[in-house]
This record gives C-alpha cells, sequence and structure tokens, in this order.
C-alpha cells in the first residue's frame, strides 16, 4: 500500500448508483416488464412432509389465460446417488428444492407453477391444479429428527451405517482436550439453543425470464451472483450456459438468503413453454415459508481455565438444522466459535441434520452467529467464576499473529486483541448503569473469503472512466470501487462510473457474499487501472517521442520522469483521451482472477440493556462495535455493514424466531409476527473502526460484512444477565419467554 | 369482472386508470401506470416500502384500494424531486450513506417528508417512532435517523 496520503480511499464520497435509488428509478427485479410478459404463480405443499403420488394440471391448463404449467417434470432431475455440486450447492438438493419430486419435504415446498395473462388468473389455476399427497409424519425440530423413531426424510442419508437424518458432520481438532482439561483449575459447561431466523431482505425474490424460441434465454433477478443464476438455471433447465445472459437487477438486500435460486429455472421453463417472457414475484408469506432461512442449533460447550484466565482447553457440538436438503453452516459455526482464541486444545464437531422445514441458506457469517452465541456466553460464565472483568479474560487469551487456529490457519498480522483494548478503554465500558440496567461483551470471528473476480476498466474519448465488476451492488460497493480508481488514476472520483456487468458483458465473477466482493473486486480493478495507467504512460510516450519508461503518471496525467527524460507539459487524462485514436487506439484494461490472501475478521462488542420487568421487554439502550476492518475504503458503509449487523443481531437475540404450529407449519410467516427490530427499537449505535490493514491486498482490505453479526446476540444475553442476574441459554429473549424467568424468579423468592 | 375507472391526480398530474375492484394502489402504481418507485416488501401494511401519501396523508400503498384514489391526490417517491432538483431528504440521504441496498429507500423518505410537513423540529424519539412502520434490514436505522434529523435543522435554518 502506497504511504501517500489518500484522497478517496478513506472518505465516504457519494455513491454513483445513488440519485437513482433515492428517486425511485432504480430497476429492482420486480420492476422490469417486456413486452408480451405474461405472470408466474407457484403451488405449494400444504403438508410438512407427504409423498407425491400424482399431480393432475388438466383444469390449471383449461382455466382462459392460462399460458403455461410446469411441475417437476419440466425440472431437470438429478438422481440422488451421485453429488453434482456447483458451489457450496449440490444440484441434487437444488432440483427437489426448486419443485418437489418425490416428496413435498416442508410447507410451502414448491409442487407446481403457472404462467398466465394475471396475477390474479395464474392464482386461480393454482388452486384448480389437484394433487394427490400421501400425507407422512414430521420432524421439525432438532430433538425429533435425531431421535431414534424419527420420520426418515431421505432414506438414502446414512449416519452410522443406518438410514438418519443426520447429513453429515464436520471437526476441528487441536492438542489433546482431555489433558488439557486435566489442568484446568475451573470448567465451564453449557448447553444452548438458538430458533431459525430469517435474513428478512425487504425486497422478495423476483425475476424475470425470456426464452426465445431458439432457447436465448435472458434472466433478470434479484441474486447476489449473476453467474450462479447462470450456472443454476443452466443445470436445472438443460439451456446451455452460453443461451443464457443473466443480468443483476438492483438488489434489495440478501445477506446470504440471494446466494441459491428459487425462481429462475422454474420461470424459464415457463417462459420456453409458453413463448413469452415471464414475471414472477414471491409474497412475503412465501419468502418466509420457502426461502432461508438459517438454522436453529443446539450447542454444547465446555470450556477449562487455570486460576489465572490462561485457556488450556475449549471443546463445543453444535447440531445445526439444515431444512430439508443437506447443507447447514456447520463450518461456520465449528471454524468461528473459538477463533478469536489462543487456546492449545480445542475440539469441535458438527452435525448437519435435516428436518421438514425450508432449505436453509446462509446469513452473514453463516454458522458463526450461532457459534459465538454459545462459546461467548460460556466466556461470560468463566470470566464469573474467574473473578476476571470479561474483557480482561478475552484479552488474556486473545488470539495473536503466530496463533495456530483450531480450523486451520496460523494467523499473520490481525487486530483481535485492539478490538478488545479498544473496547477496554472506551467510555462506555465505564458508564454508570440504572436500575435494571445491564452490560454485555462479546467477540467474534469471520473468515473472509477471495475467489474469482473481473473487471474491465475503459477510458470514455472524453477522458472519463467506466469501471465494470461482476459482482452485484448489495450495500454501496459501487462507491468503494469509485474511490479505488479516481485514486490511482488520480482524478477526482466523480469521473468514474462504476457498473455492475451481466454474464454476457463481463469475466466470471463469484457471489456477492462471504465478505468477499470489495476485497475481489478492489483486486482487479486495481490491477485492471495499473494496466490503463501503463497504456496512457505508453501514448504520451509516443506523443513526446521519448521511451515509456521515461514516463510517470501522477495527479491524473503523464509526466515526463526527470529532466533528462526531456521538458514537456504533461498529458493528462482528457488530454490523452482525446488523442488516442491519432497514437494508438482505445484505452482500456481487463483483469480475470482467482483472488488469495483474504485474511479473517474479528470485532468486540458492548451493549447496554434494560429490562422492564413487568412486561418482559428488554431494550437495548447503548451499543458500541469495535471491529478490525483492515482498511475502510468508504467508511461510512463500512459503519453501515456494522450498523445493520449489530441490529440485525439484536432482532436475532431478543425477538425473531419461527414459529412452527402443531400441523408442522409457520405461524407467523409475515412481518407483524416475525418482529425484526424497528427503527424505535434500537438506539443510536456507536462504531469504532479499528484499521489493521490485510498486507496481502493492494488497499488491505479484510472484509466487514460479516463479522458485525457474531457478537451480539452472546452481547446481549450477557447485558441480560448483567441486568437481571439470569441467565438465557435459549433464544430469542423475547418478552413471552423473559417474563416466564422472572415469574419463576419472583415465586423462588417469596 | 367489469373494471372500474378512476380519475385522480398523481404527482400534480391528472391521471386516468382502469382497475379490478380488488387491486390496491400499489398494484396500479407498479403494474399499470409504470411508477415502479414504491416497492412492495409485505403486501400487508408492516414494511412502509410501498408509503405514497393520499391528499398529503401518509398511507400504505398496499393496503389502499386503487378505487380510492377517485377523485383524490396522491403523491409517490416520483414526485418528490423537483425536476433535476433532489429533496432536500434525498440530498441528505446520499451525503450520509443513509441508504444501503435501497429498496426501503422510496418509502423512507416519502414516510420522513410527512414528518417533516408536520413537524419541521422532531426529536430524535419522534423520528423513530415516526418511522417505526418503515422496515430496513440494512442500515440498523442510524444513517437514517441522523440524515433526516439533519434534513429537518436545514430545513429550518434555510425556512428562517
Ligand atoms: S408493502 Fe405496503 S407496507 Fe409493506
Ligand atoms: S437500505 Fe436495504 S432495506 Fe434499507
Amino acid at each position: 500500500m502506497s504511504e501517500m496520503t489518500n484522497k478517496w480511499i478513506g472518505t465516504s464520497t457519494i455513491r454513483p448508483d445513488g440519485v437513482d435509488k433515492v428517486v425511485g428509478r432504480a430497476q429492482y427485479a420486480a420492476d422490469s416488464t417486456l413486452p408480451g410478459m405474461i405472470w408466474g404463480k407457484v403451488l405449494r405443499s400444504p403438508h410438512p412432509h407427504a409423498i407425491i403420488r400424482s399431480i393432475d394440471t388438466s383444469k390449471a391448463e383449461a382455466l382462459p389465460g392460462v399460458k403455461s404449467v410446469v411441475t417437476a417434470k419440466d425440472i431437470v432431475d438429478f438422481s440422488v446417488g451421485t453429488p453434482v455440486p456447483l458451489g457450496i450447492q449440490d444440484m441434487r438438493w437444488m432440483c427437489r428444492n426448486v419443485m418437489a419430486r418425490e416428496k413435498a419435504l416442508f410447507h410451502g415446498h414448491p409442487v407446481a407453477a403457472v404462467a398466465a395473462m394475471s396475477a390474479d388468473i395464474a392464482a386461480k389455476a393454482c388452486e384448480l391444479i389437484e394433487v394427490d399427497y400421501e400425507v407422512l409424519p414430521w420432524a421439525i425440530e432438532i430433538d425429533d429428527a435425531i431421535a431414534p423413531d424419527a420420520p426418515i426424510l431421505h432414506d438414502f442419508i446414512k449416519f452410522e451405517g443406518k438410514p438418519s437424518n443426520i447429513a453429515g458432520t464436520l471437526e476441528h481438532k487441536l492438542g489433546d482436550i482431555e489433558a488439557g482439561f486435566e489442568e484446568a483449575d475451573v470448567i465451564v459447561e453449557r448447553s444452548f439453543d438458538t430458533r431459525p431466523v430469517h435474513q428478512g431482505y425487504i425486497e422478495p425474490h423476483a425475476c424475470l425470464v425470456s426464452v426465445a424460441a431458439d432457447g436465448k434465454t435472458t434472466i433478470w433477478s434479484s441474486s447476489q451472483g449473476q453467474f450462479m443464476v447462470r450456472a443454476m438455471t443452466a443445470f436445472l433447465t438443460g439451456i446451455p450456459q452460453s443461451d443464457i445472459r443473466a443480468i443483476p437487477a438492483e438488489i434489495g438486500g440478501g445477506f446470504g438468503g440471494k446466494t441459491i435460486i428459487y425462481l429462475e429455472p422454474v420461470a424459464a421453463m415457463l417462459s420456453k413453454k409458453s413463448g413469452r417472457p415471464v414475471k414472477m414475484v414471491m409474497t412475503r408469506e412465501e419468502v418466509m415459508r420457502a426461502t432461508g432461512p438459517t438454522s436453529g442449533a443446539k450447542s454444547m460447550v465446555k470450556i477449562g481455565a487455570k486460576k489465572d484466565g490462561t485457556i488450556v482447553s475449549a471443546q463445543a457440538t453444535h447440531y445445526l438444522q439444515a431444512g430439508a436438503f443437506p447443507g447447514s453452516p456447520i463450518r461456520g459455526a465449528c471454524g468461528c466459535c473459538f477463533a478469536p482464541y489462543d487456546i492449545p486444545n480445542v475440539y469441535t464437531l458438527g452435525y448437519d441434520v435435516v428436518s421438514n422445514r425450508s432449505k436453509v441458506a446462509a446469513y452473514r457469517a453463516p454458522g458463526s452467529p450461532i457459534g459465538a452465541f454459545a462459546v461467548e456466553s460460556t466466556m461470560d460464565e468463566l470470566a464469573e467464576q474467574l473473578g476476571i472483568d470479561p474483557l480482561e479474560l478475552r484479552l488474556k487469551n486473545a488470539a495473536k499473529q503466530g496463533t495456530k487456529a483450531a480450523h486451520g490457519p496460523v494467523y499473520p498480522v490481525m487486530g483481535y486483541a485492539e478490538t478488545v483494548k479498544a473496547a477496554l478503554a472506551h467510555d462506555h465500558y465505564k458508564a454508570p448503569l440504572g436500575k435494571f440496567q445491564g452490560r454485555g461483551v462479546a467477540s467474534g470471528y469471520w473468515f473472509n473469503a477471495g475467489g474469482e473476480s473481473s473487471a474491465q476498466v475503459n477510458i470514455t474519448e472524453d477522458g472519463n472512466v467506466v469501471v465494470t465488476t461482476g459482482h452485484p451492488d448489495i450495500g454501496g460497493s459501487r462507491a468503494s470501487i469509485a474511490n479505488i480508481t479516481a485514486e490511482l488514476l488520480g482524478i477526482d472520483y466523480r469521473r468514474v462510473s462504476v457498473l455492475i456487468g451481466d454474464t454476457a458483458t463481463i469475466g466470471y465473477s463469484n457471489l456477492t457474499g462471504g465478505s468477499r466482493v470489495l476485497f475481489a473486486s478492489a483486486m482487479v480493478v486495481t490491477q485492471s487501472t495499473e494496466k490503463v495507467i501503463e497504456t496512457l504512460k505508453g501514448l504520451a510516450a509516443k506523443i513526446w517521442g521519448i521511451p515509456a519508461d521515461a514516463v510517470t503518471w501522477s495527479d491524473g496525467a503523464a509526466r515526463p520522469a526527470g529532466d533528462n527524460a526531456g521538458k514537456f507539459e504533461p498529458l493528462t487524462l482528457e488530454q490523452l483521451a482525446a488523442r488516442a485514436n491519432e497514437s494508438g487506439g482505445p484505452i482500456g484494461a481487463g483483469t480475470q482472477l482467482n483472488t488469495t490472501g483474504a485474511e479473517g475478521g474479528f470485532a468486540t462488542h458492548i451493549c447496554d440493556v434494560e429490562v422492564d420487568v413487568e412486561l418482559g421487554i428488554v431494550r437495548v439502550v447503548r451499543y458500541t462495535s469495535f471491529q478490525d476492518v483492515g482498511k475502510a475504503v468508504h467508511p461510512a458503509y463500512v459503519e453501515g455493514q456494522m450498523q445493520g449487523g449489530a441490529v440485525q443481531g439484536i432482532g436475532w437475540a431478543l425477538n425473531e424466531e419461527y414459529i412452527y404450529n402443531k400441523d408442522g407449519k409457520v405461524d407467523n410467516p409475515g412481518f407483524l409476527d416475525y418482529r425484526m427490530p424497528v427503527c424505535s427499537d434500537v438506539p443510536m449505535l456507536d462504531n469504532v473502526m479499528i484499521e489493521v490493514p490485510n498486507p496481502k491486498h493492494p488497499q488491505g482490505v479484510r472484509g466487514v460484512g460479516e463479522v458485525p453479526l457474531v457478537p451480539p446476540l452472546a452481547a446481549i444475553r450477557n447485558a441480560v444477565y448483567n441486568a437481571l442476574g439470569i441467565r438465557f441459554n435459549s433464544l430469542p429473549m423475547s418478552p413471552p419467554r423473559v417474563l416466564e424467568r422472572l415469574d419463576a424468579m419472583r415465586e423462588a423468592a417469596e | 369482472m367489469a373494471k372500474l375507472h378512476v380519475t385522480t391526480t398523481i404527482n400534480g398530474e391528472p391521471t386516468e386508470f382502469l382497475c379490478e375492484p380488488h387491486h390496491t394502489m400499489l398494484d396500479v402504481l407498479r403494474d399499470n401506470l409504470g411508477l415502479t418507485g414504491s416497492k412492495e416488501g409485505c403486501g400487508s401494511g408492516d414494511c412502509g416500502a410501498c408509503s405514497i401519501t393520499l391528499d398529503d396523508r401518509l398511507v400504505c400503498s398496499c393496503l389502499m384500494l386503487a378505487a380510492e384514489a377517485e377523485g383524490h391526490e396522491i403523491k409517490t417517491i416520483e414526485g418528490m424531486a423537483e425536476g433535476d432538483k433532489l429533496h432536500p431528504l434525498q440530498q441528505k440521504f446520499l451525503e450520509m450513506a443513509a441508504l444501503q441496498c435501497g429498496i426501503c429507500t422510496p418509502g423512507v423518505l416519502v414516510a420522513a417528508d410527512a414528518l417533516l410537513k408536520k413537524n419541521p423540529n422532531p426529536s430524535e424519539t419522534e423520528v423513530r417512532y415516526w418511522l417505526a412502520g418503515n422496515l430496513c434490514r440494512c442500515t440498523g436505522y442510524d444513517k437514517i435517523v441522523r440524515a433526516v434529523l439533519e434534513t429537518a435543522a436545514e430545513m429550518r435554518g434555510a425556512a428562517e
């Protein structure tokens, strides 16, 4: 990284796509229309678990206005015998999740779909489809799914040789935990559980798909990855990838939940069969029943420490709900839960458990908040038993450069301890508390990621810049890209336009997710811009008639390198662009890379709560996040990530949960009863950004989006303990649950 | 079923449309009139992404029947800027990064505008309770609340 002071990197510029968004003109997937477009709707299973004996679509097809009907027969079948991996997804599950095949596995599982002249007609036609179900017993909760007599979802999944709902395990080992526990003076062992929560993006899934008579397919959809949309749609429809153009619409939130597809292949088949473009938009109820959420979990944690607070051994077992198909985030839970600490003996074990719920999808640091809730809550109790301040305990055991983590890496330079020190020194940590108020702390880790990324940087004839990358901009990444490009070129950031390319116009790029986008795209944008600067220097050299290496680039202009290079007036970007055609032609460069060198991110949060002991309501009254953000390329949007993550964590800790009724159906599939935090539920949110730049990245980027959701669950839970003396080992701490515990405490006191 | 003919005013323009009796104002804005700035986040009045004003009163357009627009005046996010001049709230939201994905933003802006018209000097608490009907999953609300308060202060300054 250059030691020069940055003009744009590190400043909160106005995002290039902002004006369209504040005037309501930005085009999200549901905002698109095409000539001749018709509407698609999905028929969903009314049962949590049932064999599909037959489907009769004849009445629906006969309804005037209906143009096509699709069932599992129209989706490519991947037999369950052989894995067909695509990224982290397996097409065997994806084809069955998109459209139920042998069985319906959750209430809301798609069974058929209709396209018609209006959404009303399509909905009416769905009601006319006759499905013959054989209803089966179901299992929703982990304990029911792993019970010896549990109904088995998939016969072919075997665990320890027998058909099982345990679809897989994962373990991490370091040292010898038994020997470690022998050395411990204090051991704390506790169990925890959390409920599934939904990503809760405000924009429901939507797509518009047009399949022409020759198979050429165009998809506009709300997704975290247009290349993922292209590949999965191709797999599930049989249309070659080269015939599919996936165009990323603006995306109204994702948080991991839009890293898989639900509607696109269905709409493609409806379009193919009808010969018309098809638009499909989920209702909120469909989103809640049949997309996301992240896992609910059961965790057991055991930590042993010496009297002086040195942790000598640690163990965690996590059972995570996968929903109807394998694939819960056990890697995040097992890999991240002890990652902030330097512990010689560690063992983590994760179980991936299927049950009759919608298939889980990634949610911001998938698995890590669940693991951290269990471990960071146990740490709080350990601190109390040892009589050590909880932040001091964390500092004493903080992982640092050279620490070997249980999930594999030996850490390079990193800023975890700095987050704890900053928290200890912050006035928030010393502020007095009132009656029924309490303060809690917790830490968290996320791996971060690199991966495939592509960028193209083109100079326009009037000397401005167009940057195209392949990652949907979900939270303002275009602003950071503009900052970096302007910085490297030495021009005003307003001269840089940043576009998101579709699959036909930019090279392959992996998903927007895992806190990887700025890390990866900044690398390819940097390389492309550097190539452009080389071209510009070459043009100037040609014009001046001197060697290219006698030209330097600074402040937006080519300059002779020194006195013996000759005396020439600088040639600005505009001047060079205007003369490009006479001196060498178009100016532009692209880069495609599988980026490496991503480093983990750490955070520590302090939270104050106040409990209304009459109503059982826990209110967060003060919140401060401390995070090693690597380099904050656009500080306001880094803060936005920290603040948004904290509030999602507040929702997870205090209110959000899927409530199933006795019929195996979700009882709260809407924003009225699935209670996400609203504006009046939360205070202003303080952020302390600690910048320990990633040495393996040109701008020092680490990735910032995921970590903010990791510490809140335990921080809030620890604060509630501090306020009431009641330890909640099960989330959410919703008013009825808090009241129940308060009443029990009051009764016990009588 | 026969369609209803509705005569109304939208963002100052006399507007006529045909709709089914059960269609919401949000359906008609988005699907008949091409005004897609109002978003559907829930369809049940719980997220505020579809906020518009009906005769200057803030309403969820997903809860209003399109037929109810007859003879009334509707304003949507598309009518908030004047030509190419952004409303001070829109400008402040950009400057203060008070939007991330931007899907809640039109509804939040319409609601915030309605608040400042009613109460040009709201407290933080008043802003928070007024905007409690507008869900935002990205920002944690901090920057939204700050942007509204700051705009209010600037607009009061400009008005003096
Ligand atoms: S769409 Fe109208 S309030 Fe959510
Ligand atoms: S900015 Fe994404 S929901 Fe508000």
